[in-house]
């Protein structure tokens, strides 16, 4: 067990050092959410009472657009050099490789969401502070559907030559509960409501699925990457 | 010498190629290869360009799956943990990150092998190949030469049972091939089994024990390394290929 769990440090610390020293994906990533969200607020008025009902899927909208520029990147980075080879190699349980890089995944995801939170609110108008505890806690959640689906699929398409098209083509349709879910879910918190009663069948959803995608990638790993 | 279905055993097998078909579609790149390689061989696997070697080792190496038959080393499974920890795999590409530096792609690795101080293991593994004064230099700064030294020390980083290599001695420069034949010498002296594939007939036959020659996905020929083929390389090729 400890070993596993050094196994997937490494590799989490592996992707995140080399990330941060491109900035690749995380440029690419942020510019576009920035971008998106910038342009949005041209076409409505931020004062005007759409806004509270539509901001839960936009922000959705633009994460899960940012995130397939990161999870893209994802195995991809490791295909340069013949890298995946000896990874696949090494004694690390391909369980632990997936983790790894799913952690990474994630933490660049939150990076990415959360600076663009705040553009959100100032371009928009929208006061993202009221419910901030549960606002994090569904991005978590929504971010790790959105990680552990686009990880899995960024594996299973990394020799693909249309990669950067087959992977979101695979991954949105997936995504779509726990997409569902979050957009709910963040378009009552930037409301001001809290999550009681009903929401909470919604934040059930999003953990069984993270729950139960997170145990199906980690069974069938092994078979994504050697068949 | 004719075709023989296995390489005259020492002792204990280190690998076992049990009936080993692999189909791409309806291709045959692999036709039932059947080997045997006693610990301690050094096995020079000979063929054309398409012949299979590059598929039979990355089977050998747990990268891909047989379509049929099965490989043991040291009698277990390939893709066990335990069995993948006593391989070194040295494929075509480098298998280094270029935007980290030597030291951190050799402790990548060596935390993934869970080797007891994984610093002090790619530090010494650095001066071994003569990268120490660039440890910190970052691998898509190095010359080819150097990556190559880099890749060599990452496959003997753990000091593995059974080595690997897939044309080790390719676009090699001068220092690297020294190091590397040096390093096969070593692990042979000390009872490791190396199976490597490559063109390059008078490096690889004179450090092999025993030769392998594959033709079409078929074993054609394996046997000892014979003076023969050491003073003619072309030999085997002229006499079991079909040239």
């Amino acid at each position: 067990m400890g070993q596993f769990f050094n196994a997937t440090l490494a590799i989490a610390a592996k992707d995140l050092r080399s990330e941060f020293r491109t900035k690749e994906a995380l440029n690419a990533s942020l510019a576009f959410s920035i971008v998106i969200l910038v342009l949005f607020s041209f076409a409505f008025d931020p004062s005007s009472e759409q806004i509270a009902e539509f901001s839960g899927g936009l922000l959705w909208m633009v994460y899960a657009f940012a995130g397939a520029l990161v999870l893209n990147r994802s195995f991809a980075r490791e295909i340069h050099n013949d890298c995946l080879d000896a990874l696949l190699a090494s004694p690390a349980p391909p369980a632990a490789l997936y983790l790894g890089k799913a952690g990474a995944n994630f933490l660049l995801l939150l990076v990415v969401e959360l600076i663009s939170l705040p553009v959100f609110g100032l371009f928009y108008g929208v006061r993202w502070t009221r419910q901030l505890g549960w606002l994090l806690v569904i991005l978590a959640l929504g971010s790790w559907a959105l990680t552990v689906i686009g990880t899995i699929f960024s594996a299973l398409t990394v020799n693909l030559r249309l990669r950067e098209l087959m992977l979101p083509t695979l991954v949105y349709p997936m995504m779509i509960p726990a997409l569902m879910a979050a957009m709910t879910l963040t378009t009552d918190l930037l409301a001001g409501t809290a999550i009681t009663g009903d929401n909470l069948t919604w934040v059930r959803l999003l953990v069984a699925f993270d729950v139960i995608f997170t145990a199906l990638a980690v069974a069938f790993v092994d078979t994504v990457l050697v068949g | 010498m004719n075709a023989a279905p296995e390489v005259p055993q020492a002792e204990r097998r280190a690998l076992e190629i049990d009936r080993v078909s692999k189909f791409y579609g309806h291709f045959p790149a692999l036709r039932e290869i059947q080997l045997g390689i006693a610990a301690g061989s050094t096995v020079a696997l000979l063929g054309r360009n398409g012949a299979g070697k590059t598929t039979l080792l990355r089977i050998l190496a747990g990268l891909s799956k047989p379509s049929e038959g099965s490989v043991r080393i040291n009698g277990a499974d390939v893709r066990k943990e335990g069995t993948r920890r006593c391989i070194g795999v040295l494929g075509h590409g480098i298998s280094l990150y270029d935007e980290l530096s030597a030291a951190e792609n050799l402790t990548l690795f060596a935390k993934l092998y869970g080797l007891a101080e994984p610093e002090e293991r790619a530090l010494g593994w650095l001066e071994r190949v003569g990268l120490e004064r660039v440890r910190d230099g970052l691998v898509r700064e190095f010359s080819r030469g150097m990556r190559q030294r880099l890749a060599v020390a990452r496959a003997f980083l753990h000091d593995p049972d059974v080595l690997l290599f897939d044309e080790p001695f390719t676009a090699l420069d001068d220092r690297a091939i020294a190091v590397l034949q040096q390093l096969l010498n070593d692990a042979h002296a000390r009872g490791r089994t190396i199976v490597m594939s490559t063109h390059q007939l008078r490096e690889a036959l004179a450090l092999a024990t025993h030769v392998a020659l594959i033709q079409r996905g078929q074993l054609v020929y394996t046997g000892m390394r014979s003076q023969e083929m050491l003073d003619d390389p072309g030999y085997l090729y002229r006499t079991y290929g079909d040239n």
